[in-house]
């Protein structure tokens, strides 16, 4: 080898390429303040707008009076549905194929609901004019529990009065939205009605939100000389909101111009369109001026995007020795005012089909109806694929419910009935082809780690101790093996609003060897600019320090469907990965000329192409790069960049076993959490210390979701948690360390084996506390209790076992 | 979360407090730390015109020990509480007290003036005051009196002070007892799902004296007489505590709200009771 050389693991580490635990180049701006979120922007001659919200969860609006609110001085104009009425612009499209209204057109039908827009010159005297805005109501029954709904002669929506059908099929009652049904019914309920074991649960997935730090805003700038529209705010998928602000509002779309700048987290909130975002446009077109909107935490937890609110029921039925024959589901889902959630168009309770789970389950029926309440619209994927949580963690909790009606070990239980290595890619019954998994070995790994038998030891020995009235605290042992499905997905079944569901990625290589590329997703703390860059550093052998990644700005971005489902690495990291291999063709092809010898004959070398059979003979990725834009090669188009449009030919599974131990205290229903260990297989792994950020996040997400936070209403449909006291956001404090391991099982469609990890652990962490907390009270005669499991309701079951004495 | 317009006035002395009060009565009100204050104003539940705000008034502040009596300006912060370290030494209670108030950034600009004189019952200072039994410093244009924490509360956001006072420093005399404060919350940054101030001093091998008193239990705090007097001449045996939870219960009111439903703060408030007056006793 040339002495110039360096050792060709110099070379690799040199790239800081897939598998380096490379620092988070985004840390430095984040770490010093010196991000740049939405409610940073200022324009010149920026106006601000502020919503009057309805006070009712129900009522019908009789009048508007904005005569005292434009006469406050700086008040510029309060739009109301009669403004945007002639614009057509009063209701939108939702992404869920139904529609809502942008500002109350003759009723309101969520606490929390937009009455009205007022502009401002300035933010408090926004908020001053929404005090001035005198709104008469007449107040209506309030309906907001979905079976109620469902026999209620009250007829919510009455503008689809007479509608018996929906943009997902029939409608059975005024209150109704669809019904969407998987598998084999009559095969699966003959299965269970003649099953030697059968157990039945009923549970509820209660409301929540993804509650990001940063809630949703918007500046929207008409440009009424060049005629442009150009639109910053919190848009976790900006080429689809050009496109629906194109169709909706008229504007071509070459002159809509959006911008995603920083995003302060996402976790499903920002996908949707809000009639904030419609309002600020409006106004600025309107007005000539630049707009803000932003929300406050209080109108992001009432009004935009909650998620979950699954009435789910439960039939499961085994073999006497456990080996699971069929699975019924049927969920009630509560989708509040407007059916907005997001999901592809054809999948109307998202992937709740992958409620099979990890086992190999031969028959199984699904189905989901839709209801209307008096709540706030949304239905987002808070930290998971499209409702995989709920679908998780339905099969969890029945896996574990079998486990008691078979008295049997619920570990046991499940590799017993573990989706087998050899049975990949596997056809699951509710139609899913699970592309890779290795469940037997992640799991035995998993209970070897935290010594299983030996806690199991344990927990008898405290039950004992309890029982003779030594102790008061329970130990639970909480078990979870999940397989997301991320990476939505192929277009021939994923698309939303008819967009096919792709995306995208642009690199070009700068004459010195260096390189930009730009993809269709956008980062919201995920860490873009770190990974995609190591993906690109292996793939075409420039320093990962020497790529720019830019996202969010659809004027130069490649058209992409963004970031969520934990689809960014699956499918914009495989067009990454193939974007780089455009590149190393060419480049090859250049490598080979300047050798002097054939295509064939040179091979790609870390960092360089080498003649075959002659590695002192070879051209960096630098000297090729060089070569491409200033030497003229016969055949060879100058300048060295490529795209990539991917459509994925399959969803990615990754998979994941996870072991809490949680102490109880059963008199206050104070839990802690001892431990926890999470293994996770997101098959091939890009960056190990962005992963584990991931899963460190996603599991303090899980805890809270299982600990506390809910968005409640009261019987009068008032949102009882409408602040951060009493919506439970976890500190430091609440957090207990986390153990994380892993298996590479990696994907075999992918093109670089990747799968996906930023939701694995909210997936698989939320059955897995919750169990720990059955798991505690197991031998007390405890099958299911709901979450939120916060101190009262521990307390409560405590209570109802009769452990209170 | 925007507050309507105030003005601001920042006097430097006590004096130059009582006279903007004076002047606005009931349109004005004095700002401590804040921290309960502007959320008020955010959510435009308190309507201030005139904001005092006390951060300029030096003799507001600070912490004198002279033996076992101790004085504490109002405008000493939750932090300062616990940092001092002579406080820690004479009444180590307001320590392990304010350290279970909110968080740390919260501590550093909530004070024990606001704290007291807020009147919601959810702050941890005005049961622990009762339990100590803290008076009260109020200063007005007809001159100063002294209240006793254990008379000042009234009901919800409702005491003793008027208008137009200030409330400058609680006083208190330290004794030694052993002590506890108790609380159970939600997470960090909440109030109690229910706290217990406990002093407990031993006479021989009889209990000389004890102390007992509740935070958000009631719409007031409550000082339970009874329950120290459960204690007291006894030995500290589990049927005394028992006796005096016992007693300490029938004096509490809660209301249910998204902690939980009443029967569950009372079985709460029971063994929280309980652990702070074992835990008194254990130091005693
Ligand atoms: C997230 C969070 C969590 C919290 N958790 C707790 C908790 O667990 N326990 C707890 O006890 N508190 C808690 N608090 C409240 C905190 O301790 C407050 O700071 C405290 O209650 C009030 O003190 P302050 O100095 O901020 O008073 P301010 O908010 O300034 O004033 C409170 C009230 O007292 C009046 N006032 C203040 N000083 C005087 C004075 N010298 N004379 C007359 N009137 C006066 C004001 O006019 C006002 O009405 C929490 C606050 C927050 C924001």
């Amino acid at each position: 080898m040339n002495d110039m050389t360096p050792e060709r693991e110099d070379r690799v580490a040199n790239l800081k390429g897939m598998g380096c635990a490379r620092k988070r180049v985004e840390d430095a701006r984040f770490t010093q303040g010196k991000g740049n979120y939405i409610d940073d922007l200022k324009l010149p001659g920026m106006l601000h707008g502020d919503f009057v919200r309805s006070p009712y969860a129900h009522a019908r609006v009789l009048s508007i009076d904005t005569e005292a609110a434009l006469a406050l001085p700086g008040v510029i104009a309060v739009l109301t549905a009669k403004d945007l009425e002639p614009l057509n612009l009063h209701w939108m499209p939702t992404l869920a194929g139904d529609k809502q209204m942008v500002l109350a057109d003759g009723k309101v039908l969520f606490q929390g609901q937009e009455v009205a827009f007022v502009v401002a010159t300035d933010r408090y005297v926004a908020a001053d004019a929404v005090e001035l805005v005198e709104v008469e109501y007449e107040d209506l029954p309030v309906i907001v529990d979905p079976f109620e709904s469902l026999k209620s002669d009250i007829v919510l929506r009455e503008d689809l009065a007479g509608q018996t059908s929906g943009a997902h099929g029939p409608r059975k009652h005024h209150n109704h939205i669809f019904t969407w049904e998987v598998g084999d019914k009559d095969t699966t309920e003959a299965v269970i009605d003649d099953a030697e074991v059968v157990a039945e649960e009923s549970m509820y997935y209660h409301r929540t939100h993804p509650c990001p730090l940063e809630p949703c805003g918007a500046v929207a700038s008409m440009d009424k000389v060049n005629g442009k529209l150009t639109i910053h705010g919190t848009f976790q998928a900006p080429h689809v909101v050009r496109t629906v602000a194109s169709l909706l509002s008229g504007i071509e779309e070459h002159n809509i111009r959006v911008i995603s700048p920083d995003i302060g987290g996402g976790f499903g909130n920002k996908v949707g369109v809000y009639p904030g975002y419609v309002c600020s446009i409006v106004a600025s077109i309107v007005t000539g001026k630049p707009v803000k909107w932003i929300e406050d935490r209080m109108e992001n937890l009432m009004s935009t995007a909650f998620a979950r609110d699954y009435w789910m029921k439960g039939r499961i039925s085994a073999t006497k020795d456990g080996k699971i024959t069929g699975l019924h589901c049927h969920v009630t889902a509560d989708h509040g005012a407007f059916d907005a959630c997001a999901d592809p168009t054809k999948f109307p309770a998202g992937f709740m089909n992958i409620c099979t789970g990890s086992y190999d389950i031969p028959t199984a029926y699904l189905a989901v109806d839709g209801v209307y309440t008096n709540k706030a619209p949304g239905g987002v994927s808070y930290r998971c694929s499209f409702r995989v949580t709920e679908a998780v963690y339905f099969i969890e909790r029945m896996i574990e419910v079998l486990a008691i009606e078979l008295n049997m070990d619920a570990a046991e239980l499940r590799r017993i009935n573990f989706i087998r290595k050899d049975q990949f890619p596997y056809q699951s019954a509710l139609g899913w082809e699970y592309d890779s998994g290795d469940y037997h070995t992640a799991w035995d790994k998993a209970l070897k780690a935290v010594d299983y038998e030996g806690l199991r030891r344990e927990q008898a020995d405290r039950v004992a101790a309890f029982r003779r009235g030594e102790t008061r605290t329970l130990m639970g042992i909480g078990l979870s093996f999940f397989t997301e499905i991320v990476g939505a997905g192929p277009v021939k079944n994923c698309d939303i609003l008819g967009m096919g569901m792709f995306d995208s990625c642009e690199v070009r290589i700068h004459p010195t060897g260096s390189a930009i590329a730009r993809l269709g997703t956008i980062s919201q703390g995920q860490g873009h600019a770190t990974t995609f860059a190591q993906i690109l550093a292996t793939e075409i052998g420039i320093p990962a320090d020497s790529i720019t990644i830019e996202e969010g700005d659809t004027d130069t971005a490649p058209y992409g469907l963004g970031t969520y489902g934990s689809r960014s690495t699956p499918v914009a990291g495989a067009a990454t990965a193939m974007a780089g291999r455009k590149i190393r063709a060419k480049a090859q092809m250049i490598a080979a000329y300047l050798l002097e010898v054939h295509d064939d004959d040179v091979e790609f070398d870390v960092d360089r192409f080498v003649v075959k059979g002659a590695p002192e003979r070879f051209k960096t990725m630098a000297d090729i790069a060089y070569a491409a834009y200033n030497q003229a090669i016969p055949g060879v188009e100058p300048g060295l960049e490529a795209v990539s449009y991917y459509d994925p030919p399959n969803m990615t599974y990754p998979f994941g076993a996870y072991v809490c131990i949680m102490d109880i205290d059963v008199d206050t229903g104070v839990t802690d959490i001892r431990r926890f260990y999470a293994l996770d297989d997101c098959g091939t792994r890009i960056n190990p210390m962005v992963i584990e950020g991931q899963i460190h996040g996603g599991l303090t997400e899980a805890l809270a979701v299982v600990l506390g936070q809910e968005i409640a209403y009261d019987d009068m449909g008032n949102v009882k948690t409408g602040t951060l006291m009493d919506f439970f956001l976890p500190t430091a404090w609440e957090v207990p360390t986390y153990e994380t391991d892993h298996t590479v099982t990696p994907s075999p469609h992918h093109p670089i084996g990747a799968k996906g990890v930023g939701e694995s652990p909210h997936v698989g962490g939320v059955p897995c506390f919750s169990n720990a907390v059955h798991d505690a009270f197991r031998p007390f005669g405890l099958r299911h209790s709901n979450m939120p499991h916060d101190h009262w309701r521990i307390w409560k079951t405590a209570n109802g076992l009769g452990l209170h004495g | 979360m925007i507050p309507s317009r105030f003005e601001y006035y920042r006097p430097d002395d006590i004096r130059g407090a009582l006279a903007v009060l004076n002047e606005h009565g009931d349109d004005a009100r004095v700002m401590a730390g804040g921290h309960s204050l502007i959320p008020m104003m955010k959510l435009r539940m308190a309507e201030v015109p005139h904001l005092i705000d006390l951060q300029g008034i030096a003799e507001l502040r600070g912490i004198a020990i002279d033996g076992a009596e101790i004085s504490i300006g109002a405008m000493t912060t939750q932090h300062d509480l616990i940092a001092h370290a002579g406080l820690a030494d004479a009444a180590p209670i307001l320590r392990e007290a304010a350290l279970q108030i909110a968080d740390p950034q919260v501590r550093y600009m909530g004070t024990v003036g606001g704290n007291v004189a807020n009147g919601d019952p959810g702050n941890d200072m005005p049961g622990l005051m009762q339990c100590l039994d803290a008076r009260f410093e109020l200063v007005g244009a007809d001159g100063t009196r002294e209240v006793a924490a254990r008379d000042f509360y009234e009901a919800a956001y409702m005491t003793a002070r008027d208008d137009e006072e200030l409330l400058t420093r609680i006083r208190f005399t330290a004794t030694g007892a052993g002590y506890a404060y108790e609380k159970q919350k939600r997470k960090i940054g909440d109030y109690a799902t229910a706290a217990c101030a406990a002093l407990i001093s031993r006479d021989g091998d009889r209990i000389g004296s004890a102390s007992v008193a509740m935070t958000n239990l009631s719409d007031v705090p409550v000082w339970s007489q009874a329950a120290g007097d459960a204690l007291v001449g006894s030995t500290g045996d589990a049927a005394a505590i028992k006796a005096a939870t016992d007693a300490a219960l029938a004096d509490i009111d809660p209301t249910g709200d998204n902690r939980g439903p009443v029967e569950f703060k009372k079985h709460v408030a029971g063994i929280i009771i309980s652990r702070a007056i074992a835990r008194a006793l254990s130091r005693a």
